[in-house]
């Protein structure tokens, strides 16, 4: 029975012991271990979330780098695209210009020869019709040195002439 | 909490078995005290009141001619007293504090007494009886009366053994929260990575679960109760000084302890706590039984934690110290490695039941604490 009887000393020292514990490690324990733990502990979630943060955005400058580089190979594909049709365009203006060019001159020569031929030609005409007077003189005045093949001439001439 | 609860069950098993085995050995025990008492008081002679007859066989005690009684030992080594035993014949004195209404507070040392042998002249004449002081009247025998009105607020060997447990708490966690303070945000080191897991463990497998969102209010009480506890009962265990005291197996302390949680919890409890008592959810004409039974309740809950845990650390005590009696019943060494096998044994499980016990006693504390705080049902 004694050992289930509580000593009023005990009970009293035991109270302010405890009591004293209480206010001291509550005061000088607790409050700051508890207070770096939660420190810590939001420190580390602080931290985590960051990290996570970063994660996305990493993930997300990430796509959009693919992206540019997408946007930029197709950017270059189409002005490659362009210079070519532009080129061909150029080249077959350029070609379509001499072909036409060529033909106008080829044309300007054409009537340039035309001239140039008949005018030749009238000449030649002129020079031919010349000479053959010259000849035709020389001959008739070869031929009429005498007086005989004079009336000859003249004879058979009559002759045609009658005939006609 | 379950799993706790698996641990106490088998524990209390095992205190049983053990209880039952102490008291075979204490009956026999018993017989022969009784007869050598006999043979003490018939060979000296001389005693003409009991307490005579004790200081004769206190004598034949130095003398080595005394026949092993375990209950007294037993019983001696866990009462508390005004005296601690260090080894052999050797105790420390201690101060004795004590309150008569005639004789006002007296301070005097318990050397005084030489282990009861001699009274003390105060402004009464105290004697030392069975550890109790008493008041010596005119006549030379031990005023009943007197005795009764005794106030004793001697620092005992429990209170003596508190206060070191107190200044290991308070070095312990004192320096931990300097090294808190000293390396803010890093992670922890030495002592404190010890101590930390454990803070954590009260804080989020006992308070937070129990309470709720309100448990910081209640963590200081609930992190002093668990420390003050485990410590106590760790140092208990070492069976040299400065442990070796019965301090959580006392039931002021106990009391005293419960007692706090009593108080804790009732001046927290909200209006929804005090309608679940004097207003039960019950049909009226039950309402005088219910209110009667809650209010019980109110008392049973500490009530039961008092007894827990003032069971559980004294039937450690018991076991360990009749393992160790069997070594003297049977009078050979023989009983030795059988005894130390036992006692190892039990001193491991007693390490646990040392934690178990300062678990369950704050946990408990937190639920209660948790009931009365709790929004609505």
């Amino acid at each position: 029975m004694e050992l289930v009887t509580p000593s009023i000393g005990l009970v009293f020292w035991t109270s302010i012991a405890f009591v004293c514990l209480l206010i001291l490690l509550k005061k000088f324990a607790w409050k700051p271990i508890l207070a770096a733990i939660q420190e810590r502990e939001q420190s580390i979630e602080d931290a985590l979330n960051k990290a996570e943060l970063a994660k996305t955005e990493m993930a997300r400058l990430t796509s959009q780098n693919e992206e540019l580089l997408k946007e930029a190979r197709a950017e270059r594909d189409l002005i490659l695209k362009e210079a070519k049709a532009l080129k061909d365009n150029i080249v077959n203006e350029a070609k379509t210009q001499a072909h036409n060019e060529g033909a106008k001159l080829i044309e300007k020569a054409k009537i340039e020869i035309e001239n140039q031929k008949k005018a030749a030609l009238s000449e030649l005409k002129n020079q031919v019709s010349s000479l053959s007077l010259d000849i035709a003189e020389r001959v008739l005045r070869n031929q009429l040195q005498d007086k005989a093949t004079q009336q000859d001439l003249v004879t058979n001439l009559l002759k045609d002439v009658e005939l006609n | 909490m379950d799993c706790s609860h698996v641990f106490e069950f088998k524990v209390n098993r095992l205190i049983v078995v053990f209880a039952l085995f102490l008291a075979f050995f204490s009956l026999r025990s018993d017989a022969y005290g009784q007869t050598d008492s006999l043979v003490v008081s018939a060979d000296t002679a001389v005693s003409a009141t009991e307490v005579h007859a004790e200081g004769a066989e206190g004598h034949a005690a130095a003398h080595g001619e005394e026949k092993f009684e375990p209950t007294k030992v037993i019983m001696e080594h866990i009462a508390d007293s005004h005296m601690w035993h260090l080894w052999g014949h050797t105790s420390l004195p201690l101060p004795v504090i004590v309150y008569t209404p005639n004789g006002g507070l007296e301070v005097f040392s318990s050397g005084h007494f030489h282990h009861g042998e001699h009274d003390y002249q105060g402004v009464n004449n105290y004697r030392l009886v069975e550890d109790k002081i008493k008041v010596v009247g005119a006549d030379g025998n031990v005023d009943e009366a007197a005795s009764a009105a005794v106030l004793d607020f001697s620092i005992t060997k429990n209170v003596a053994a508190m206060f070191v447990a107190i200044a290991v708490i308070l070095i312990v966690f004192v320096s931990v929260a300097a090294a808190y303070r000293k390396r803010v945000g890093k992670a922890p080191k030495g002592l404190q990575s010890f101590v930390e897991p454990i803070i954590i463990f009260v804080r989020d497998d006992i308070a937070r679960p129990n309470i709720g969102h309100k448990y910081a209010k209640f963590m200081p009480y609930l992190l002093t109760v668990f420390f003050f506890i485990w410590i106590n009962n760790i140092l208990g265990l070492i069976p040299i000084f400065p442990g070796g005291a019965n301090v959580t197996g006392n039931i002021a302390l106990t009391f005293v302890l419960s007692l706090f949680t009593m108080i804790v919890v009732n001046i927290n409890g909200n209006k929804h706590y005090w309608k679940h008592i004097f207003l039960p959810n019950v049909p009226f004409w039950l309402w005088p039984l219910m209110v009667v039974v809650e209010v019980i309740g109110i008392i049973s809950k500490p009530f039961a934690l008092m007894i827990r845990l003032f069971a559980n650390i004294t039937a450690g005590h018991i076991i360990v110290l009749s393992l160790i009696s069997l070594i003297f019943i049977f009078k050979t060494l023989a009983i030795a490695p059988v005894s130390i096998a036992f006692v190892l044994f039990m001193d491991v499980l007693e390490l646990l039941v040392a934690f178990l016990q300062a678990f369950i006693f704050t946990l408990l504390t937190a639920l209660f604490i948790g009931m009365a705080v709790e929004e609505h049902h």
